[in-house]
């Protein structure tokens, strides 16, 4: 097994010791970063994504992964100024305004960073001026919504209604997501997906970037 | 101590509850517990929290990236919100005097009875004072908090058809869990 399915395995794991040594042992051996992240950390992330998707593991596992995949983002991090990792997309998430409840969107967040995509998270509590701003300065793929409450769900709808005034509405992608929310309702305020949780986030993502 | 539980509990009337129940007059046109309520044999609002320090916690654990275990003890800090709301509803019921049955719980924003009734609610039992406050969205701080109307009474009065419009949409199946429990003992 060379070090890169090693480093796969160990994450697969969720085992944070050896996912940290061996990626520093791959930076020692030369192997670039985007070697490291893409055939090591995000092969390895996939796999975790597949088993939770298939029910063979349960959410602690695939949180487990995530620390040890941020264990080793840490140690890649100095060795990767002035580079830019490829992502596999960049989305601006967050709570919508009026709900505080961020549990949910946090695992959507961890599950797409493990999945290779840039997360702009910007917590709770946002207004659709701060989601639409932020999508528009970042150029991101999507803007990825939560909620928690059925009376803040009505704010996804602004946010839909300003990303059309913006002008980013079709090519920024919008995802919604929440106990309270439906596929229908997702489709009745304009939304481009409804995402269950956060496999289906990834999936989502995957499609719209045509993976 | 990272959970801090405390309750408030208070009997009132049908007719009172009947002003709390309407709310802001948001309610689905048919909601269960509009059925229920009124008849049934004894009611309390409540309201329980865990405390700002386990909220707390889970948000710090996620910001150090211990994501299983802010994940885990957000799931634990539920069902221990569950759980003492639960221990107020026995306490409750406990007081009665011997007639009614069966006893269950009901929290505004679920099976039709629309989450602003909580300002009503607020206004009426003031759990305040307990160190639950209500954001203009009607939602509770600290976020593991529980509030709702305890309805103790008859069996038959908990037993009703789970057709309303908004059970095809529903994900949860807590009401037919509860209903099921009480239709085996009937």
């Amino acid at each position: 097994m060379d070090i890169l399915e090693e480093l796969s395995a160990s994450l697969e794991a969720g085992d944070t010791a050896a996912v940290t040594r061996l990626t520093t042992e791959a930076v020692a051996q030369g192997l670039a970063p985007e070697i490291i992240t893409g055939h090591g950390l995000v092969a390895g992330m996939n796999v975790v994504g597949q088993k939770f998707k298939a029910h063979e593991i349960f959410l602690p596992d695939v949180l487990l992964a995530a620390r040890a995949m941020h264990a080793a983002m840490e140690i890649l991090k100095p060795h990767l100024v002035g580079k830019q990792l490829p992502t596999a997309g960049k989305v601006v998430i967050g709570t919508v305004q009026g709900d505080l409840h961020d549990i949910g969107k946090n695992l959507v967040s961890i599950m797409l960073r493990g999945a290779g995509f840039e997360v702009i998270d910007l917590g709770k509590d946002v207004a659709p001026e701060r989601f639409v701003d932020e999508a528009e300065k970042t150029g991101a793929d999507a803007i990825g919504m939560s909620a928690l409450l059925t009376t803040t769900m009505p704010m996804m709808k602004e946010v839909v209604a300003l990303a059309k005034k913006r002008g980013l509405y079709g090519k920024t992608r919008i995802l919604v997501g929440g106990a309270p929310l439906t596929a229908e309702y997702a489709e009745e305020i304009g939304a481009d997906a409804y995402c269950f949780d956060g496999t289906s986030a990834v999936d989502r993502m995957r499609e719209f970037a045509g993976g | 101590m990272l959970a801090a539980p405390r309750s408030v509990f208070m009997e009132i009337t049908r007719r009172d509850f009947g002003a709390v129940f309407e709310g802001e007059g948001l309610n689905d046109s048919e909601a269960p517990l509009g059925g229920i309520y009124e008849r049934s044999d004894g009611l309390a609002l409540f309201a329980v929290t865990l405390g700002r320090a386990v909220s707390r916690q889970i948000t710090d654990l996620f910001d150090s990236h211990e994501y299983a275990a802010g994940a885990m003890l957000d799931s634990t800090a539920s069902e221990s919100a569950e759980l003492a709301a639960t221990s107020v509803e026995r306490t409750f019921v406990s007081g009665l005097d011997a007639g009614f049955e069966a006893s269950m719980s009901f929290s505004p924003g679920y099976c039709g009875w629309h989450i602003s009734a909580q300002k009503k609610l607020f206004e009426t039992l003031q759990p305040v004072d307990i160190g639950i406050t209500l954001t203009d969205t009607f939602l509770m701080q600290p976020l593991k908090s529980i509030s709702g109307v305890i309805v103790a009474g008859r069996k038959e009065i908990f037993i009703f058809d789970d057709n309303f419009e908004f059970c095809s949409t529903c994900r949860t199946r807590t009401c037919r869990d509860r209903m099921n429990a009480i239709k085996k003992q009937v």
